[in-house]
This record gives C-alpha cells, sequence and structure tokens, in this order.
C-alpha cells in the first residue's frame, strides 16, 4: 500500500474548501466531556511486561458479567456464545475476508451473508433483508431516512417508548435536514399527521413490554405513513410474533453470537417489504446460477449504493458487520428454528421467576405486567434506583439500568441462575 | 400542433397546448446501456424545473431523469416497467411522464432538433 502524506498547504487547501478552521474542527460534534484535552496521559514507552501488568490493572477496574451476578439490559443482553461459534468465525477463509466486490473469489462470504438475511427475513417476517447495518440505533436512523424518501413526508413519529439512545442516534441522522422533525406520541394512534412520514414502534419497548401492530398498521395506512418495528432483543422473536404487518423492521441482533464487548461492534439488522427493495440501505447479496446453470451468490442491487450512486446512495454512512453477522448466521444454525424457540421460551421463564421473586419483596412492584426478558420495576418513592443500582453494585451485583429515579430495568436470560436472582432479592431486601 | 425541443441533460420533450410528454433522447439511450429497471414518480406529483423525476438503471449506473419544465405530473408510462426497451426517442411508446405546465416560459431555454443535433455533434 502507498503511503500518501499531506502537506500543510494540502491540509489548507481542504479545510479552506469545506469552511472549517482546523482539524480539530471536523470532530466538533464529539462532546467535550468525552475528549482529552492535549496529548493522551501515556508515558512515552515502557517493556512488554510492565505495559501488561499497566494493562491488567486498567482491566482489573472493570465491573464485568462474568465475575458479578449480571442482570443488566437496556439495549445490550448477556447472552450465551457458543465455543463453536467462535471456533467457526475464526477460520481464516471468514476472518479475514474483505468486501465480496468480486463473486468469484469470494462465494463463501456471499453465502453466509445470503444466508443471514434470509434467517433475518424469516425471523422478522419480512420479504427482504439486507446484510447487517452497524447496530441497532444507526438502523433506525437508516429506517427513518428511507420512509422519509419513499413518501416524500418529513416528520417521524415516535410511537412508545424507544430506546433513548435510539432516539439520539435518529437525531443526529436528522439533524442536517432542515425539514425533519421527530415528536413522541406516547402510544396515541390519533397523533399521526397527513405530514408523518412514519410511525416507529420499539417492541418489546425501552421499559421491556411487548407491544401489537394491528390499530399502528391501520392508523398508519389511513395517513400514508409507514409502520417501522424496531427490535433490541431480537431473540423476543422466537416468542412473540413476527412483526410481518411492519414496512420496516430493524433493530440490534447482539444478542445472538455478538458479546456485549463494552456495547460494540454489535450488529443491526434491517428488513422490509420487497417493493421497497431499491431504497433499502447498504449492501445486498442475492442468488443467482452461473453460467453453467449452478447456484451462486452476488451482491445486487448496487446502484443503490455509494461506490455507484454518490451522493444520491440510499445511505453514504453504513457497511455491513460481516463478522458479526457471520457468529449470529452460525449461532443460529446451530440453533435451529426449534433451538431458536426454545432459547426464547427459556429467557421468558427466567424472567417469569425474577418477577416472581423480585415482587415477594414489599414496596417493589412491576411497572407492567407484561413483558419478554426484561422487567421494569419501580422501588419506594423514598428509594432512589441510582443509589440502590450503586449499592447492589459494591457487593458485586449488577442489578440493572435506573430508567428514572425510581425505576430499574432488570433482565433475565438463559445465563441468569437460581442462586443468582435469590442473591439479588436477598441483597435488594437489605438495602430497602 | 404539437412540437418537440431538447435539453442539455439529453431528454426531449413534445409539447401540446400547456401538456409535455417527456423522454430521453436515443444519444443518452445509448450512453446508459443495458438497462435494469425504471422508477417511475406518482401520478400528482409537483415537479419544479430541475427536479429529478425518475431513475432508470443499467447494470453498471443509476441516472436521474430531469424535468425541464414546472408543473405537475398527470400521466405516467406504467407499461416501461415491463418494457423497458420501449424506451426510446419515441412519443407512442417511449415517454416517460406527461407534465401539465404552469410557465411556458420556460419552453424558451429549451433547442430545437437542430439545435440539439448539433449540440450532440460537439460531444463527439
Amino acid at each position: 500500500m502507498r503511503y500518501l502524506p499531506q502537506t500543510q498547504a494540502a491540509r489548507k487547501e481542504m479545510l479552506d474548501i469545506i469552511g472549517a478552521d482546523s482539524v480539530d474542527d471536523l470532530f466538533h460534534q464529539v462532546p467535550a466531556k468525552a475528549m482529552i484535552d492535549g496529548k493522551a496521559r501515556l508515558p512515552d514507552h515502557k517493556g512488554e511486561l510492565e505495559v501488561e501488568r499497566i494493562m491488567q490493572s486498567y482491566a482489573n477496574q472493570n465491573v464485568d458479567a462474568l465475575t458479578n451476578r449480571f442482570f443488566l439490559g437496556a439495549g445490550v443482553y448477556y447472552h450465551h456464545v457458543p465455543a463453536t461459534v467462535d471456533y467457526i468465525i475464526q477460520r481464516s477463509e471468514f476472518l479475514t475476508a474483505y468486501t465480496p466486490y468480486q463473486p468469484e473469489i469470494a462465494q463463501g462470504t456471499l453465502q453466509y451473508l445470503f444466508e443471514f438475511q434470509t434467517m433475518i427475513a424469516q425471523i422478522t417476517g419480512q420479504e427482504v433483508a439486507n446484510a447487517s447495518l452497524y447496530d441497532g440505533a444507526t438502523s433506525m436512523g437508516e429506517a427513518a431516512l428511507m420512509a422519509m424518501r419513499i413518501t416524500r413526508k418529513s416528520k417521524v413519529c415516535l410511537g412508545n417508548n424507544i430506546h433513548p439512545h435510539y432516539t439520539e442516534v435518529l437525531d443526529m441522522y436528522l439533524s442536517n435536514n432542515d425539514d425533519a422533525q421527530t415528536y413522541e406520541a406516547a402510544e396515541d394512534l390519533d397523533k399521526i399527521e397527513d405530514d408523518t412520514a412514519c410511525v416507529i414502534i420499539q417492541s418489546p419497548d425501552f421499559f421491556g413490554k411487548p407491544h401489537s401492530y394491528d390499530a399502528w398498521r391501520k392508523a398508519c395506512d389511513e395517513k400514508g405513513a409507514l409502520l417501522i418495528v424496531v427490535i433490541n432483543e431480537i431473540i423476543s422473536l422466537g416468542l412473540l410474533p413476527a412483526p410481518s404487518k411492519a414496512d420496516i423492521v430493524c433493530g440490534e441482533a447482539q444478542s445472538i453470537g455478538v458479546p456485549m464487548a463494552f456495547g460494540g461492534p454489535h450488529l443491526g439488522f434491517f428488513a422490509c417489504k420487497k417493493k421497497y427493495v431499491r431504497q433499502i440501505p447498504g449492501r445486498l447479496c442475492g442468488e443467482t446460477v452461473d453460467a453453467d446453470g449452478k447456484r451462486g451468490f452476488v451482491l445486487t442491487l448496487n446502484t443503490r449504493e455509494q461506490h455507484i450512486r454518490r451522493d444520491k446512495a440510499t445511505s453514504n454512512i453504513c457497511t455491513n458487520q460481516g463478522l458479526c453477522a457471520l457468529a449470529f448466521t452460525v449461532h443460529v444454525g446451530l440453533l435451529g428454528e426449534d433451538g431458536f424457540k426454545q432459547l426464547a421460551k427459556l429467557n421468558h421463564e427466567r424472567a417469569c421467576d425474577l418477577a416472581d421473586a423480585i415482587t415477594s419483596i414489599d414496596g417493589v412492584e412491576l411497572v407492567h405486567d407484561t413483558f419478554f426478558n426484561e422487567i421494569a420495576v419501580r422501588v419506594p418513592d423514598d428509594k432512589n434506583a441510582h443509589d440502590l443500582i450503586q449499592t447492589l453494585a459494591d457487593q458485586k451485583i449488577i442489578a440493572g439500568y435506573a430508567a428514572d429515579e425510581n425505576t430499574i430495568l432488570i433482565a433475565a436470560t438463559e445465563i441468569t441462575t437460581d442462586s443468582g436472582i435469590e442473591a439479588l432479592v436477598e441483597a435488594m431486601k437489605e438495602a430497602l | 400542433m404539437s412540437e418537440v425541443k431538447y435539453t442539455k441533460d439529453h431528454e426531449w420533450l413534445n409539447v401540446d397546448g400547456e401538456e409535455a410528454t417527456i423522454g430521453i433522447t436515443t444519444y443518452a439511450r445509448h450512453a446508459l446501456g443495458d438497462l435494469v429497471f425504471i422508477e417511475l414518480p406518482e401520478i400528482g406529483r409537483s415537479v419544479s424545473k430541475g427536479d429529478d423525476f425518475a431513475v432508470v438503471e443499467s447494470v453498471k449506473a443509476a441516472s436521474e431523469i430531469y424535468t425541464p419544465v414546472t408543473g405537475e405530473i398527470v400521466s405516467v408510462n406504467d407499461n416501461l416497467q415491463d418494457n423497458l426497451d420501449d424506451l426510446k426517442e419515441d412519443i407512442d411508446t417511449g415517454w416517460i411522464v406527461k407534465v401539465k405546465m404552469t410557465d411556458a416560459g420556460e419552453m424558451a431555454e429549451l433547442m430545437d432538433k437542430a439545435a440539439y443535433d448539433e449540440y450532440v455533434a460537439g460531444l463527439e
């Protein structure tokens, strides 16, 4: 690879053209609290052994899921990843594969992407799926932009309690579009307006409550808006009905095969009705036959994409998550349809056990009775959810996520044990 | 009495009264190569001069088609969707949309057949 240095003059010329004062100016969207003032505080050099010790001491400060009782969810879920998944995805043919633009040498990569798309389409009840996106939040941003392109309307209706990180990312996606605006409907169907491009419903919602879409479907059709369903926890679709009536189903598939990994990389998925396929963002793999009539795979409908369509591409801020999509495909392949459904059932059963145990504590109640694998728990008014979580964390119990001053989101998965639930309940009783 | 006009973006317009029938020229058709898809607008959409109203895709490129006149799309040639070979410089079968124009003055900026032929000759 050639190294192409830029001169100061060349940098200045580029900055002048785009109207920026400095290179730092290009990063002004990064919040100040996330920036280091000046240089990173690192020693100039250390020996390998010393570096290992320093890094290990940093790592030891992490509160990790393996050595703590872990009930945190809120969009990222702690699930078992079978060793076979790691083994298969680390085969060099998969691990080092690059973008499969040359189908004649990339059939393995293209085939697993095609299988990934097929799995996502079947799980979501949709007709087509792309080869994945960065994560759930960006997939929702892309879905809103796609709905605005299709309907030529500019308002995005947030139908229910959507993950706050997702709406933040959506705001960022829409921030350079002067016409675009979002508004909240708080589950009120009458809030859909004539110039509403789409309604976004999250299920289960941020507070863990599953939603049905029939009434939303009807209300959207009356106003000519698209219905977008966002899924945070894809395993829920092993038990809950697939949102087949939605126009677009998008979200996060980290739960299958992908570790939490401090919040990423994760696995965005995106599926829709076939009639919208030319508006779909990102990479799409298709099945075909070669000159001898044998089954093969190619990237298809490339004219939507940025390397051909440039500024008119359906998205200029996306790629697929090849390795995470592979991990998902391998894991679902190992589970099969029955295994996927059993995993969903197991998650829900564990959450039911958790809910029963938690509600045995005086003064603690569920915010709502229906849930999949995450419950919203209200603690007494005179107790603070943040304080409670901190108190339990000191006892190596990561109790959940404080959604507000008195509400904690607590998740259970197939990993959750009876003794873990017992420890959580005992510690909460003690702390309350 | 209709008259045919041409644009520098290689669209043709057949203008009859306030209605303009719009398509792409033989030059544009050859430049695009093998077509695989055409995305058509919906009837009733308002367009302004310079807006793109349709997209034609060939195997390796996608090209917008721009309207040289302002108005409302009153008719769309749905037949093209299944018969892409019909997309050519032919008023009967090759047109894409019909636009009811609101500003006849925009016509003055367009080329007649002789001027367009000369323009194309200059490109080659």
